[in-house]
């Protein structure tokens, strides 16, 4: 009984080995599952894209068929969105958000257990079309009918898969929300929580509103190529475009999924190496929610070029320029917060710095696709490619990445290799940059997407970009190094970690125990 | 579901708190099917997506017609992969008075030797021009089938109404012919009577 266990405190009677890990109920056991399936995710979807820059280091085709390349993008797509982000930051929720409201465990312990172990079976579904007959899915992540409808057996597996993985989201959704609302120590109003606390309650409520509109969209598609209903196929009386309008009413609030609990993590590792408290904690909030509710009214910004009229895509233009106010406020109150702080530059920090730095740029060419003239230009080209890879690897990823190294120190007991983490960091950084930066320039010069091969003159970039991602790839190897050198030794952390860091997770001794907070403490 | 109560969690509250939540979750998955009417609702009201209207020919009065200026109407037809026929407009464009009713023919062979069943899902450009381009009598209506090696003629009456906007001089009705063997018979689903005129037409 897993929650029997929870109560004795003690902690000496549950199982050892795998059987520890299959039955735990324990938050942190339960985050660091999440963290390390997160990881594991993506090293594999890197790997598919070293296949996908392979391919096109140079023009032609050498090294594998464009059918393979189209599962490669599709899946690389699908493993980083729904395996490696997603998962990563509920692997954070479930460390951080039980230690930073001061609760014992989640709300409902073996709810979590469930969705975590969801996952894998998810993901060796998904992993396992590669091998059936006709090759794994080769519709790109955002699966559109109609070529959805006429894929092999990997688009159900596919279907399948993100079935599960929605399922499990939904219910870490739940049990988020039900740990926010009612397990917080007392004295811990709403408004006391750590940023990171609420951004994660609000992608909680986006989950919840959009997983399952993913869910009915992949139905839909599976009753089309199995049970006759024609939601999709003109000849039936459907409509492909349906489907996108569908997707993206999902897709566009899915990328703050991705992209909320970043700024939550962002908002704890600055003040904490500014020594000052976050600039703007209460417009942070706002901002926040604000960035949510207009998530639901621009998803037709991906689809500028499907014959919309113009007061649609004027509506869609200025709503999605619209996102850029809170968050040009949030950006602001990063600065703000820096300014004048007492800044040092440990890892976690140098990562913070870059998101900021790298995520604007990456806001800012997000802008120029809202203009929707602009957009018929830039549409599938590489600057999309190059958008939201500074959106979604400079903003989520190495978000998670400044995460880990500002955490690690109370998970492990040990502080990780600062000099290691440095040169983790600026290889992570420059690598980044020598792959998509390039990439701008090849969209605004008109190579498409999702094509193996191009026209001669965008060699040059295409060879940069190429490099940069291999020495990007194996910057990551430097990670997964740091991480298990930190876990194994290092020097003793102390409780506090850092310099008078703000929060409850820092007066808990580092190792964090088993079980903390069963005694709640004392908001002030 | 229910888990034990920890130390703080209520665990009524919790019920009540999951009860919500998983209640929003259904009512999303709901509107995410809703989103199908309600999307062609709003783009046959709105003309939206090229969706042409359906008028009854008795609602037509000759005093409507916009003696001032002619519009140009063009044909195009193509057929869809999977459907062996050859479909082609018998002219490929026309001068039109608003408000005065017109005919075109469009002439389709079936090229394979067993019947088919075909469906044709019309389209007008540009966009804005959709919502005053309406139809007495299409093809486009009901399924149509071919005998093998079967021609026919399938004549397509409509009206551009005379509030359509000065500026446009041309209006393109496009068809695409889809093979709809799958689904003859059986009303369209997912869609009912929501579909491009589809089975609609009362007369
Ligand atoms: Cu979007």
């Amino acid at each position: 009984m897993a929650t029997a266990e929870v109560a004795s405190h003690e902690g000496h009677h549950h199982p050892t080995g795998i059987m520890r890990w299959l039955t735990t109920t324990n938050h942190k056991d339960i985050g660091t599952l999440y963290l390390c399936f997160s990881l594991t995710m993506f090293l594999i979807g890197g790997f598919m894209a070293l296949v996908v820059r392979a391919e096109l280091f140079q023009p032609g085709l050498q090294i594998v068929d464009p059918h393979f390349f189209n599962q490669m993008t599709t899946m690389h797509a699908l493993i980083m969105v729904f395996g490696a982000i997603m998962p990563g930051f509920v692997g954070f929720a479930n460390w951080m958000i039980p230690m930073m409201v001061g609760a014992p465990d989640m709300a409902l312990p073996r709810l979590n257990n469930w969705s975590f172990w969801i996952l894998p079976f998810a993901f060796t579904m998904l992993l396992s079309s590669l091998f059936v007959p006709g090759g794994g899915p080769a519709a790109g992540w955002t699966l559109y009918a109609p070529l959805t409808i006429q894929g092999g057996m990997s688009v159900d597996m596919t279907i399948f898969a993100i079935h599960m993985m929605g399922i499990s989201s939904i219910l870490g959704a739940i049990n988020i929300i039900v740990t926010i609302f009612n397990m917080r120590a007392p004295g811990m109003s709403l408004m006391k929580m750590p940023l990171f606390v609420w951004t994660w309650l609000i992608t909680a409520f986006l989950l919840i509103a959009v997983m399952p509109v993913l869910a009915g969209a992949v139905t839909m598609l599976l009753t089309d190529r199995h049970f006759g209903t024609a939601f999709f196929d003109p000849a039936g009386g459907g409509d492909p475009v349906m489907f996108q309008h569908i997707f993206w009413f999902f897709g566009h609030p899915e990328v703050y999924i991705m992209i909320l609990p970043a700024f939550g993590i962002i908002s704890e590792i600055i003040p904490t190496f500014s020594r000052k408290p976050l600039f703007g904690y209460t417009t942070m909030v706002l901002a926040t929610a604000c960035i949510a509710f207009l998530s639901f009214v621009v998803w037709a910004h991906h689809m500028f070029t499907v014959g919309m009229p113009l007061a649609g895509e004027l509506f869609f233009m200025y709503s999605t320029m619209l996102i850029a106010v809170p968050t040009g406020v949030k950006v602001f109150n990063w600065v703000s917060t820096m300014w004048r702080g007492a800044l040092t530059f440990e890892t976690p920090m140098l990562f913070a710095v870059a998101v900021v730095f790298l995520f604007t740029i990456g806001g800012f060419s997000g802008l120029m696709l809202a203009i929707t003239p602009a957009d018929f230009q830039y549409h599938d080209t590489y600057f999309v490619v190059a958008h939201f890879h500074y959106v979604l690897f400079s903003g989520a990823a190495m978000a998670m990445m400044g995460g880990a190294y500002y955490w690690l120190p109370k998970w492990t007991g040990h502080m990780y290799d600062e000099k290691l983490g440095k040169i983790h960091f600026w290889l992570t950084t420059i690598f980044f940059n020598v792959t998509f930066f390039p990439q701008h320039f090849l969209g605004l010069a008109g190579m498409p997407r999702r094509i193996p091969d191009y026209a001669l003159q965008f060699t040059e970039f295409n060879v940069i970009s190429s490099l940069g991602a291999f020495g990007l790839g194996l910057s990551q190897l430097l990670f997964v190094y740091i991480i298990v050198k930190c876990v194994r030794s290092g020097v003793r952390a102390t409780d506090e970690v850092w310099e008078r860091p703000r929060g409850l997770e820092w007066t808990v001794p580092s190792p964090a125990p088993y079980h903390t907070f069963e005694t709640p403490p004392k908001v002030i | 579901m229910i888990d034990e109560p920890t130390v703080r969690g209520d665990s009524r509250a919790n019920r009540r708190l999951i009860a919500r939540l998983v209640l929003l979750v259904f009512a999303m998955f709901g509107f995410g099917f809703a989103l199908v009417p309600l999307y062609d609702v709003f783009c046959e009201i709105t003309g939206l997506n090229g969706k042409t209207g359906i008028a009854d020919a008795r609602s037509i009065r000759a005093a409507d017609v916009d003696t001032s200026r002619m519009v140009t109407v063009e044909f195009t037809g193509n057929t869809a992969n999977g459907l062996p026929w050859e479909f082609r407009p018998q002219v490929s464009s026309m001068q039109v008075r608003p408000g005065e009713v017109a005919a075109a023919v469009y002439i389709a062979r079936n090229t394979a030797g067993r019947p088919i069943v075909g469906r044709a899902i019309p389209s007008v450009t540009p966009g804005k021009a959709a919502a005053h381009f309406k139809k007495t009598e299409c093809f486009c209506f009901t399924e149509q089938t071919l005998q093998a090696g079967e021609t026919k003629a399938m004549p397509v009456r409509f009206v551009v109404e005379h509030d359509l906007p000065r500026d446009i001089r041309t209006v393109t009705l496009s068809y695409a012919f889809f093979n709809a063997e799958a689904y003859a018979g059986t009303p369209p689903a997912g869609r009912s009577a929501t579909g491009p005129d589809t089975a609609k037409n009362t007369n």
